[in-house]
């Protein structure tokens, strides 16, 4: 069977240890997990963990199956491509000095990223994208002395009104002002 | 009516209709075991001598009786002692809830005295656990923990409690048990469509496994495999569900199932399987089994369906509910041709290679099975006396089986009869178990001793560790690293010095005259059974094989 990357989003009840049981469960099952991102959800009883995955149809249905047997499991699924949109965030530091800060600067900015720290030898640069579109700015800037560098693997939402049931209306909706 | 949680977790239980648990007292569970003692009229405690076999006793309670077992440890190697007990039952999917305490919350997180996170260590044994600081949580998470040990694919689950929470105290209030997740119903279109690869098969057969059992099923399932005339193999979570006698049960299959059992899924145009999950311990090579056949698959677990071998159809769905709507789609046919081709292959066995001694497993268990009536419970510990016990016993009935088979624990098997015998009094319990498995496992003498129960040991006793051994004379060049340990132990004496009674049986004659001895006894029997160390445990296919690599004799 030919392998693919998938990414899941699963909803779980927002409490102590449920990261750690559903990370266990891909541990013990021998499922690998490329990227893994956790982040609260409008419902404050429910987080969503989104899960990125590189395996074949059997593991992926292994994973689904499997996952959403947690008691803490609410709802699960896979984030199709075609009507899903997917972010991650590079925070990446690279040697740099007057003469190449030039032309680092027009690759970052053809990429649409930030450059959010300078010094005398060096460029933080920020950036924002789907997978794909990260990998080709590291493929880019694979010329110069990356000092240090992290992403934050794949958070993913649906495209349109699709929404999660426990996140639905009736659900408790967090009503707080979301850019505090 | 304002209760410690002590108390609290005492009212659940009988909430729950609770009226046995198993268990072990130590420091941060006093505050209970206290309570206990005035609950003692109403909730009956069963102190084994060690925790692992308290989770056993729970379990062969469960297992016995249907109900959920309940067991009790206090923290730290309390509590790490039922880890065994806890993953025997999660492998053989067993409702039990485990309580243990912790030491105070003031303390967690502090390595303090006899502290674990029995949480953390148990979180992939269990179908969930609790950890509970806030008495306002501890009666839900009871209540929980018995909604799904018994929901969907049953299992354990473990609630622990921080020790100032059981002497803390709160406004209780009764409540009625939860209500139990619905079980998944099968579709009727695709029972339709099973019906009609049935109808059409020429070569059908049913393959069975614990899922059965848990659904109570087995009355359709005999039903349906009179009405098709289709023949039933089983794996060892189901040994009873299918009566020995019914000319449709071919017996055991896999590793060291029968030959009419392996052949038939080898050859057979149309496999169903039902609660069962193509363990490796069946489908010893995943891409030859049945492969002639279009296999279905009824389970209640999603993610056992193509888990392990790929169906061609499948219905996630209680076993019960499938049958009862498959049963009325199912045509009369008439398929003698197939199953007279079983009755030649059944005659096919691996038991009848004489041994050097004349006492034989296959002479013990029968006569064991032929002097006792069609309610006993037979338990096992696990290895070679297990096969045997699987192989030949004459089951009859769903639960009179009760052993290890997905975690295949040695030790499983006093532990678990004395559950049986709790949660069954009326009915005789014996238990087989070889010099191996019970070595590791004989202390429980004293709980059988202490609470009068009627329990015949029949030890398979070789001098070996008979299992690996077998494996060692077959796949290791007969190299017996550590399995032939040159124990001395006076298994009469033994018994003896806890309180009961013991024989030793070297004939099929002094056998007989022993066991029909222990039947009338009030108390626990042992009876080491002398038998050669070349005694097989065939037929057998080794791991990865097919039908064609089995060793019969």
């Amino acid at each position: 069977m030919t392998e693919k990357k998938e990414v899941i989003s699963i909803f779980v009840d927002n409490q102590a240890n449920v990261l750690s049981r559903v990370v266990s469960l891909f541990g013990r099952r021998g499922f690998n997990i490329d990227s893994l991102t956790v982040s609260a959800t409008n419902n404050p009883a429910i987080s969503r963990i989104t899960i990125a995955f590189t395996g074949n149809d059997q593991a992926l249905n292994q994973i689904i199956t499997q996952t959403e047997k947690l008691e803490v499991v609410k709802e699960i699924f896979t984030l199709e491509k075609e009507d899903s949109v997917y972010r991650e965030l590079l925070l990446i530091k690279i040697r740099s000095n007057k003469s190449n800060r030039t032309a680092l600067r027009e690759v970052v900015e053809i990429f649409r990223g930030k450059i959010i720290d300078l010094s005398k030898e060096s460029v933080v640069v920020e950036m924002t994208g789907a997978p794909e579109k990260i990998d080709g700015f590291m493929n880019m800037v694979s010329c110069y002395e990356i000092i240090e560098m992290c992403r934050t693997g794949v958070t993913g939402i649906k495209r349109g009104l699709a929404t999660p049931e426990c996140c639905q209306e009736g659900h408790e909706i967090y009503s707080g002002d979301l850019f505090d | 009516m304002k209760l410690t949680g002590s108390e609290i977790v005492a009212e659940v239980l009988l909430e729950q209709e609770v009226d046995t648990v198993f268990g072990y007292p130590g420091g941060t569970i006093l505050n209970i075991y206290d309570t206990l003692y005035h609950y003692q009229d109403r909730i009956k405690h069963i102190l084994t001598s060690h925790e692992q076999h308290a989770a056993h006793a729970a379990d062969g309670y469960a297992r016995a009786t249907g109900k959920t077992g309940v067991v009790f440890a206090t923290s730290g190697p309390g509590a790490t002692n039922l880890v065994t007990g806890i993953a025997t039952a999660f492998m053989d999917s067993i409702p039990m809830v485990a309580i243990t305490c912790n030491v105070p919350d003031t303390l967690i997180g502090r390595d303090a005295f006899q502290e674990i996170c029995i949480t953390g260590i148990t979180m992939p044994i269990t179908k969930h656990n609790y950890f509970v600081n806030r008495i306002e949580d501890l009666a839900d998470a009871i209540r929980n923990a018995f909604r799904i040990a018994q929901s969907g694919r049953k299992g354990p689950v473990l609630v622990d409690i921080t020790k100032d929470v059981t002497a803390a105290i709160m406004e209780h209030e009764k409540k009625e048990p939860l209500t139990v997740t619905p079980m998944p119903k099968a579709d009727i279109e695709d029972i339709k469509k099973i019906a009609e690869m049935i109808n059409k098969a020429e070569r059908p057969i049913a393959y069975f496994g614990g899922g059965v059992a848990a659904s109570s099923a087995s009355e359709e399932l005999a039903e349906l495999l009179q009405k098709a005339d289709m023949p039933g193999t089983y794996t060892m979570m189901a040994a009873g569900v299918l009566s020995y006698d019914d000319k449709k049960n071919l017996g055991l299959i896999g590793m060291h199932g029968s030959v009419a059992s392996n052949r038939a899924v080898d050859k057979a145009d149309f496999v169903l399987a039902l609660g069962t999950r193509f363990s490796d311990r069946v489908a010893l090579n995943v891409s030859k089994f049945a492969k002639n056949a279009t296999i279905v698959q009824i389970d209640i677990d999603r993610s056992e369906i193509n888990k392990n071998v790929q169906v061609d159809l499948s219905i996630v769905s209680d076993v019960k509910d499938a049958l009862e709507k498959l049963i009325p789609l199912v045509e009369e046919v008439d398929r003698s041709q197939w199953i007279d081709k079983m009755q030649e292959w059944k005659k096919v066995r691996g038991d009848k290679k004489e041994g050097e001694a004349p006492l034989r497993p296959v002479d013990i268990v029968t006569a064991a099975c032929d002097l006792t009536d069609k309610e006993t419970i037979y338990v096992t510990d696990v290895g070679q006396h297990q096969m045997w016990a699987a192989q030949y016993l004459k089951h009859k009935n769903t639960r009179s089986f009760v052993t290890s088979g997905g975690l295949g624990t040695m030790g499983f098997g006093y532990g678990a009869a004395v559950g049986a015998q709790i949660g069954c009094p009326q009915k005789r319990v014996i238990h087989f178990t070889g010099d191996g498995s019970f070595h590791m496992n004989l202390t429980e003498a004293c709980t059988a001793i202490s609470n009068n129960l009627p329990i015949i040991t029949i030890i398979m006793n070789n001098s070996v560790l008979g299992m690996v051994y077998q494996w060692q004379t077959t796949f290791y060049g007969k190299r017996y690293s550590s399995t032939t340990p040159e124990r001395k132990t006076d298994f009469v004496k033994v018994i003896e010095g806890f309180g009961g009674k013991g024989y030793r049986a070297t004939t099929p004659e002094e056998f007989g005259a022993a066991f029909k001895e222990a039947l009338k006894a009030d108390g626990p029997v042992w009876i080491d059974c002398v038998i050669s160390r070349e005694e097989r445990v065939l037929p057998m296919i080794p791991n990865g094989g097919t039908v064609n690599d089995m060793i019969v004799g």
